[in-house]
């Protein structure tokens, strides 16, 4: 027979927490998280009616199918116009297929002196053992240059329209509360094993650009989702510790700078038939081809923040 | 190699990396290192363009170690350099005539992104102007559309953010088309570099092997620059766009985003297909059928509308119509007349719309005609470059928009089969221009007297006066002496071959 | 019809699906469909380039053990266009998404014929 326990030495043992936990009686951790439900979204009953009637008027004057003959005929004309369009374009462009050269063939056009240079020179010359990265930022690098601006510019769009002044800033915070997951035992504890693994194989795909498939695109894509899933486990408050819009602004700076002045550098010598003085290193290893490693840094950078930054400016307006 | 052939590389990657420090820059430093940028490109241009004319050479310069096919590469000539001088000097206008409005119309705090846009927008029109690469030249249409976009929506009001919409739209559509006409392109000939994908070109078109896709090709590109530059049926987003943004973005997106796809388009006529196959294809009949309808309602458009600078908006559809009327033509002088359009359009058409905001400005904010009655008089000098730019837009000599004219005239009457065509339908739009644009000026011009308006005078407002002034001179300069700018289109384009 | 319609139906398919991309993003009125054609038309793109690299037994342009015959690989260079586009397609539809974003809490729909509607009605 075992020993009897008093209720108050009873409830100090595991066994008590255990089961008054599962009974769902109370949280083990109760104090260290927040586990109230999710509030409901009330929203203002005399805006939404205001709203729908407005709707409602609108909906009338525009689609007033019922009354309107000619607008249910104008409808109806206006997807089959659309179908048909969009049938003739697939048979104008299935015409001009059939007539391409055949697919998966040495012999056509695209397999000419370019390629065959890229493949048998890429290595020499640019020292990268992925072909595609020494094609497009060494061979091709004013391309790629464009590329990551095309970035910055959207980025820069995306901020006129979503950043918000500090009157609405405080609106978004409290909206934010009130729709995302807060604290979530489940997704934090997840997370906590998971950012680390894909922010470090962000990185590795990153450094690997040169030796195979990978680059800095890729890497950044995947750090950038590493740190939206950050985000989303712990909230805005943990990460804007580390990561704010002034650091956001100054990575990018930092970054493109570097891009455009590294690139001004090869231009410069390639046009005048200057020797340019960054080594090539041996193929192979990490620190080789010149410009490409760091280039790839560089735009890897821009990209994981960029994509941080969308999702924030997306979510709240500004972070 | 000289040093001046590294001017236009300078140029491109100085406007480029201006665009990037002006992220971390407060406003005011954004706005002096834009200032000074465009005017170091456009001295960097004039430089060019003077040695260029006196080598008479034009010259391919390597971007990176490799040369062609291999490498990328830019090229200027005659015509490149002087299109970089003319968007630099119509940019630095229209950003000094639109910078007192600047602060009524954008967030404080959005001011140094604005100052990217036009950064970035310039780094993209002068990659556009002297790339030699199909693919560089699609990353840098982007680039432009994107930060046209922004231009356009920086404002933000309702209409703004959806005529954005429908610009983007618009745009995509056509940056679809460019960059699969663009893939069908490489896939036949295996390059990417224009004086490559020339040759072959030639080489199919002698072969006959592979001419269907080809034309495909050349049409799919020609169609997407076309919806890109608002020709007519393509038109939608414009009114919007080009009535409602800030000053200075409605001056820059009507005198140069669209200028800056029909260069891109010239290019790829001279450069990428060659004139001669570009001529023997069907493209150029629809090319000159639309420029011809564009020119007529573009105008029926202006005529209807009630609201100012909606009216400059829609006559930019009309002008727009007339450079593609001049490509349909298919000759050398429709050509070099489309050239001088484009330079004598964009001269114009920003000075109508830095000096319509003076206008609005003394008549209470509102652009409605009626309230407009008598402002010619309530701001002298605003009135006086209105009637300027309106009279050029309606060809009276002197004036840069009679030149062209003529030089259309002149061209269609080489063409046959199409000069009856060309000859009707340029007097009928030169009588609509004159309908609307002189309805404008009376309307200006006659007096009010209880007006409850006060007036504005030079003292003012200095720095968007000589503005005006400097665009009035601009235009009688295109105007007068417009033999040497003919000859150098000329020029130019015997560079492109 | 050419001779080659039934040996690229790879590019047939892109073709098919450039064009279903293209007829959504020009006639759709909701936006989301908008960009939904504009995703679909990027992508058909870059299966159109990627049939383009691809030669029959080869492998991807990467260097292994220091072989470079040209008999090993596949052509590099649509590969990298379409890393290129890709870019360049992310950052138009996060543009694409911010206006749609704005203009929904603006105007609570996402029917841009709605929305010109009433611009119309508040007549600025």
């Amino acid at each position: 027979m075992s020993k009897k326990k008093t209720a108050e030495e009873y409830q100090k043992t595991f066994a008590f927490r255990f089961f008054r936990w599962l009974s769902g009686e109370k949280d083990p951790y109760s104090g260290e998280v927040e586990m109230q439900p999710q509030k409901e979204y009330r929203p203002d009953p005399e805006a939404a009616l205001r709203r729908e009637k407005e709707h409602d008027a609108i909906m009338d004057k525009v689609y007033d199918t019922e009354h309107n003959k000619w607008m249910h005929l104008f409808h109806r004309l206006y997807q089959t116009t659309s179908i048909l369009f969009c049938l003739f374009l697939i048979a104008l462009l299935l015409v001009t297929v059939s007539y391409l050269p055949a697919i998966g063939t040495v012999t056509r056009p695209v397999n000419n002196e370019v390629s065959e240079r890229y493949i048998e020179k890429g290595l020499e010359e640019t020292g990268a053992i992925n072909i595609v990265a020494g094609m497009i930022l060494d061979y091709r690098a004013f391309d790629t240059l464009g590329e990551s601006h095309v970035l910055f510019v959207a980025t820069i769009t995306v901020l006129i329209l979503l950043r918000l002044n500090k009157t609405e800033k405080d609106e978004a915070e409290v909206n934010d509360r009130r729709f995302e997951p807060k604290n979530d035992a489940i997704l934090q504890l997840v997370a906590t094993f998971l950012v680390p693994v894909i922010i470090i194989f962000g990185i590795y795909i990153i450094l690997n650009g040169h030796l195979g498939p990978g680059g800095g695109f890729s890497g950044g894509a995947v750090i950038g989702a590493g740190l939206v899933l950050y985000l989303n486990a712990f909230g805005f408050k943990k990460t804007e510790r580390f990561f704010t819009e002034k650091t956001y602004k100054w990575v990018c700076f930092f970054s493109l700078s570097f891009y455009c002045l590294a690139k001004s550098y090869s231009f410069y010598t390639g046009a005048n038939q200057l020797h340019s003085v960054i080594p090539k290193g041996t193929p192979g290893t990490i620190l080789s081809s010149g410009l490409i490693l760091p280039l790839n840094i560089a735009v890897g950078l821009v990209v994981a923040c960029t994509i941080y930054a969308f999702y924030a400016m997306f979510r709240k307006g500004g972070f | 190699m000289n040093f001046i052939c590294n001017f236009p590389f300078f140029s491109i990657l100085l406007s480029l990396f201006s665009g990037t420090i002006c992220s971390v820059l407060p406003a005011k430093a954004a706005k002096i290192v834009n200032r000074v940028v465009i005017i170091v490109i456009g001295l960097m241009s004039a430089v060019l363009l003077l040695y260029l004319l006196s080598t008479g050479e034009s010259f391919i310069y390597w971007m990176g170690h490799f040369p062609a096919p291999w490498g990328n590469e830019i090229r200027a000539g005659v015509l490149e350099a002087g299109m970089a001088l003319f968007f630099c000097i119509i940019m630095y206008l229209s950003m000094a005539g639109g910078a007192h409005k600047l602060p009524g119309e954008v967030v404080e705090s959005k001011h140094n992104l604005y100052y990217i846009l036009v950064n970035l927008l310039l780094s993209s029109l002068l990659a556009l102007v002297y790339t030699n690469d199909m693919f560089t030249a699609y990353v840098f249409v982007e680039i432009n559309t994107i930060s046209a976009c922004g231009l356009i929506m920086i404002r933000q009001v309702g209409r703004t953010i959806e005529a954005a919409v429908r610009y983007m739209i618009m745009s995509l559509l056509g940056s679809g088309l460019l960059l699969f006409g663009l893939c069908i392109m490489y896939d036949l000939t295996g390059h990417l570099l224009m004086s490559n994908i020339k040759e072959s070109v030639g080489l199919i078109m002698a072969n006959g092997e592979y001419q269907i896709p080809l034309i495909v090709s050349v049409a799919l590109m020609c169609i997407g620059l076309c919806i890109k530059s608002a020709l007519f049926p393509f038109h939608a987003w414009l009114p919007d766009a080009y009535g409602y943004s800030t000053v200075s973005s409605a001056a820059i997106l009507s005198s140069l985003v669209s200028k800056g796809y029909i260069f891109l388009l010239i290019k790829i006529i001279y450069r990428v297909i060659g004139f001669d196959i570009f001529n023997s294809t069907r493209i150029i009949d629809v090319l000159f059928v639309f420029g011809l309808m564009g020119m007529i309602f573009g105008s029926l458009s202006a005529i209807k509308e009630n609201d100012i600078r909606r009216m400059i908006a829609f006559s930019s559809v009309a002008q727009i119509g007339y450079i593609y009327m001049g490509f349909g033509m298919g000759t050398q002088a429709g050509m070099v007349a489309s050239i001088f359009h484009i330079l004598s359009h964009a001269a114009t058409k920003s000075l109508l719309f830095i000096a319509a905001i003076g206008l609005t400005d003394v008549s209470g904010g509102s652009r409605k005609f009626a309230d407009l009655t008598g402002a010619a008089y309530r701001n002298k000098w605003a009135g006086a470059a209105f009637t300027v730019g309106s009279l050029s837009m309606v060809g009276i000599p002197l004036f840069s928009g009679f030149i062209s004219k003529l030089l259309f005239a002149q061209a269609a009457v080489q063409v046959e089969g199409k000069m009856l065509a060309s000859l009707i339908v340029l007097g009928i739009s030169t009588v609509l221009n004159a309908v609307y644009f002189m309805k404008t000026v009376i309307r200006i011009y006659t007096s009010k007297a209880d007006t409850p308006y006060t007036s504005i005078t030079f003292r003012d407002r200095k720095a968007y006066t000589v503005t005006l002034v400097c665009f009035i001179l601009l235009n009688i300069i295109l105007g007068v002496s417009s033999q040497p700018v003919v000859d150098m289109i000329g020029q130019g384009l015997a560079m492109f071959a | 019809m050419g001779p080659n319609l039934f040996t690229n139906y790879g590019e047939a398919v892109s073709a098919i699906l450039f064009c279903i991309g293209f007829t959504n993003l020009l006639l759709q009125t909701n936006l989301i469909k908008k960009i939904i054609g504009l995703n679909i038309m990027d992508s058909a793109i870059y299966l159109f380039l990627a049939e383009k690299g691809y030669i029959a037994g080869r492998v991807a342009p990467i260097v292994v053990n220091g072989v470079t015959s040209t008999e090993r690989y596949i052509n590099p260079i649509p590969s990298g266009l379409v890393l290129t586009g890709i870019v360049v397609s992310v950052s138009v539809t996060a543009l694409m998404l911010s206006l749609t974003i704005r203009l929904y809490t603006r105007y609570h729909t996402l029917d841009l014929d709605e929305i010109s509607t009433q611009l119309k009605k508040e007549g600025k």
